[in-house]
């Protein structure tokens, strides 16, 4: 398989990088100066692409590679594949699902908690001596809060599962209301956002969840209201939500995800009620290996005629 | 015969900016409050003002002391708003015959979670993190390093009490495997017990420190124990800094002996190891697990609860054993 090229987007692995080198010609996107002459002079031997959160496999990329079989992507979104176009070529595409949902929804809730009972700010608080000064403000207690979740998916049921044993009354947003679940339903957005303390949005990006949460979400949120964001970065109206925060319109935001990674807008830096991660959801060593092994073993299987492990397309 | 009608006397010793019990008890009692920054010491305040008073409710940690009590000849009960009682001469109490009550489980919610969410913290770096991004480095540098995962990790619970037991619950639900070491096993507890600390270190990811201190628990995570927790291990404390040998545990952070430590107690506040500050695997806070406002009003009704039950000859709601 060693003349198979497997494009990869940019840096995402050096485990999956090494792995992938063993197996196939790894092609490394982000290391040619010219991309269009890259794919121009590859264009014949590059039959997968390997995409993350950050780039993928769009229209003009599946194009450019008429050779192209499979997009293997290092994620469970897929927000970057333009899946449309692959159907349509017959371009098949998976993911990593369930191997990340634990460390996505522990995220979750460390945001949660890093916000409510500002832990970051208590670690700045006590390595500027300034504790020596006096002690630091009251904050906001978590049990007991209302949760009210976007998508409710693997990594939303995971969230409402730990939420649950801090004795948080659940409620869901979701396309459609699902039977067996003892949480309780909410028909829009706004009407979750209006009955929860604590609105988590966990659902894919697809054009029709782009600003899920837009201005209104968040007045219906409220002063009182936090906003967590494991999702992705457009899931939120992020102009929006820096007016909100830094008007006091919202209570606070807990962000792993932006529209432009890796820039943040800078008016977060100074707020005391944001807590701000770079894209970290996956990020322990454990998972992102788990990761990489699913997306070798979707290639490796799709090259010897076997059935992919985690097929989307 | 007509008995007093009086109500009776209660001191109130806080801090100046604690007020959160003030009115609930001037409504109930007569209400004598000192505060921690009056300059009239209490040795010399007791003996003109505080001769009847038969209860004492203290908000904060002031020494309470047999020379203390001495001053105080009507005192039958102490009410304490923490719940540890390791700034009280206990056996001077029970020489005396005061009880005392403390916060029972007013606080367990929060300190459950102000444990769970420095062990997060410290496992996913999330205020190395934070820092990172407020920096402008995600932008300049690329991506964060990967932390370790929180979900399935084996964590041994040091004093499996209404804190600990809460902590437990909350880190089931991230599929952790909770295991305990207590003075003795609880029968009635589903999770699996270690009859010392040693044990409960070598097998475990993480210890979680929530239990009282006493002259057993001093120092009772030393360096031994912190190597058989090993470098990947990581350290959480909500108790008090002394269960801690606090020196020899930054030389293992240092050293990387250990993997990390998330601290809201140290031994001597407010001053904090300086050679902790420059550590991203280390979480530190300053002694908050208890502050919210639902916890502060949780606190004030058991103080209450009890002084009434006391005055009216009912059974207190969180005394403690002196044993």
């Amino acid at each position: 398989m060693e003349s198979i090229g497997v494009l990869m987007m940019c840096p995402m692995s050096s485990y999956l990088e090494n792995e992938l080198e063993k197996r196939f010609n790894l092609l490394r996107f982000w290391t040619c100066p010219e991309k269009s002459v890259f794919l121009e002079t590859h264009r014949n031997s590059i039959r997968a692409v390997v995409g993350n959160a950050f780039a993928g496999a769009d229209a003009q990329l599946i194009n450019d590679l008429p050779k192209l079989e499979i997009v293997s992507s290092f994620s469970v979104g897929l927000d970057k594949i333009d899946l449309g176009k692959c159907k349509e070529k017959g371009i098949r595409v998976t993911n990593t699902p369930d191997v990340l949902t634990e460390d996505v929804a522990d995220l979750a809730i460390g945001l949660i908690l890093a916000l409510l009972r500002r832990l970051c700010e208590c670690d700045r608080y006590v390595r500027s001596g300034k504790w020596k000064q006096g002690d630091f403000q009251l904050t906001t207690k978590f049990s007991g809060k209302s949760v009210g979740i976007i998508g409710l998916g693997r990594i939303g049921t995971a969230i409402a599962k730990r939420a649950q044993a801090f004795s948080c009354p659940i409620n869901y947003y979701s396309r459609t209301v699902k039977p067996d679940v003892a949480y309780k339903y909410y028909p829009t957005v706004v009407d979750l956002a209006q009955n929860s303390d604590i609105l988590v949005v966990a659902c894919p990006l697809t054009d029709q969840t782009r600003h899920i949460v837009d201005r209104q979400v968040m007045d219906a949120l409220g002063a009182k209201g936090v906003l967590i964001n494991i999702g992705r970065g457009p899931h939120i109206d992020e102009q929006e939500l820096v007016k909100a925060l830094t008007e006091g319109r919202i209570g606070g935001a807990a962000l792993d995800v932006f529209e432009h990674e890796p820039h943040v807008p800078e008016e977060l830096f100074g707020l005391e009620n944001v807590v701000l991660l770079p894209h970290v959801g996956s990020g322990t060593v454990e998972t992102r290996n788990a990761m990489a092994d699913l997306v070798v073993g979707n290639l490796e299987a799709h090259f010897s005629g076997k059935s992919l492990l985690t097929p989307v397309v | 015969m007509a008995e007093s009608s009086e109500p009776p006397v209660v001191l109130l010793h806080r801090p100046p900016s604690l007020t959160f019990m003030d009115e609930i008890l001037t409504r109930e009692f007569r209400t004598l409050i000192t505060d921690t920054s009056s300059s009239e010491s209490l040795p010399s305040f007791f003996p003109r003002h505080a001769s009847s008073a038969r209860a004492f409710v203290i908000s904060g940690r002031l020494p309470v002391t047999d020379e203390l009590l001495s001053h105080l000849p009507s005192l039958q009960i102490l009410v304490c708003t923490s719940v540890g009682i390791d700034h009280i001469d206990l056996a001077a109490c029970k020489r005396r015959g005061i009880v005392i009550t403390n916060a029972g489980n007013a606080f367990s919610d929060d300190v459950a979670d102000c444990a769970v969410g420095l062990l997060i913290s410290v496992l996913r770096r999330i205020p190395a993190a934070d820092r990172y991004v407020r920096a402008g480095n995600w932008a300049k540098f690329g991506d964060f390093q990967l932390g370790s995962k929180v979900s399935g990790k084996r964590v041994g619970i040091v004093g499996l009490g209404s804190i600990g037991s809460f902590v437990a619950k909350r880190l089931e639900s991230f599929g952790c495997v909770i295991s305990y070491n207590s003075r003795s096993q609880k029968q009635s507890s589903p999770y699996r017990y270690y009859s010392d600390i040693l044990s409960l270190a070598e097998n475990n990811d993480v210890l979680v420190l929530c239990c009282s201190l006493t002259d057993e628990t001093h120092h009772i995570v030393n360096r031994e124990v912190m190597e058989s927790l090993g470098k990947d291990g990581v350290v959480i404390n909500v108790g008090r800094g002394k269960l801690i040998d606090e020196k020899e545990m930054v030389k293992c952070l240092v050293e990387g002996v250990i993997g990390g430590a998330g601290l809201d107690v140290f031994e001597n506040e407010p001053a904090v190891p300086e050679e902790l500050f420059g550590l991203d695997n280390v979480v530190l806070s300053p002694h908050f697990a208890v502050a919210t406002p639902g916890s502060l009003d949780n606190v004030a009704q058991i103080a209450l609860a009890n002084l009434k039950a006391f005055f009216s000859n009912r059974p207190l709601l969180s005394p403690v054993q002196l044993d």
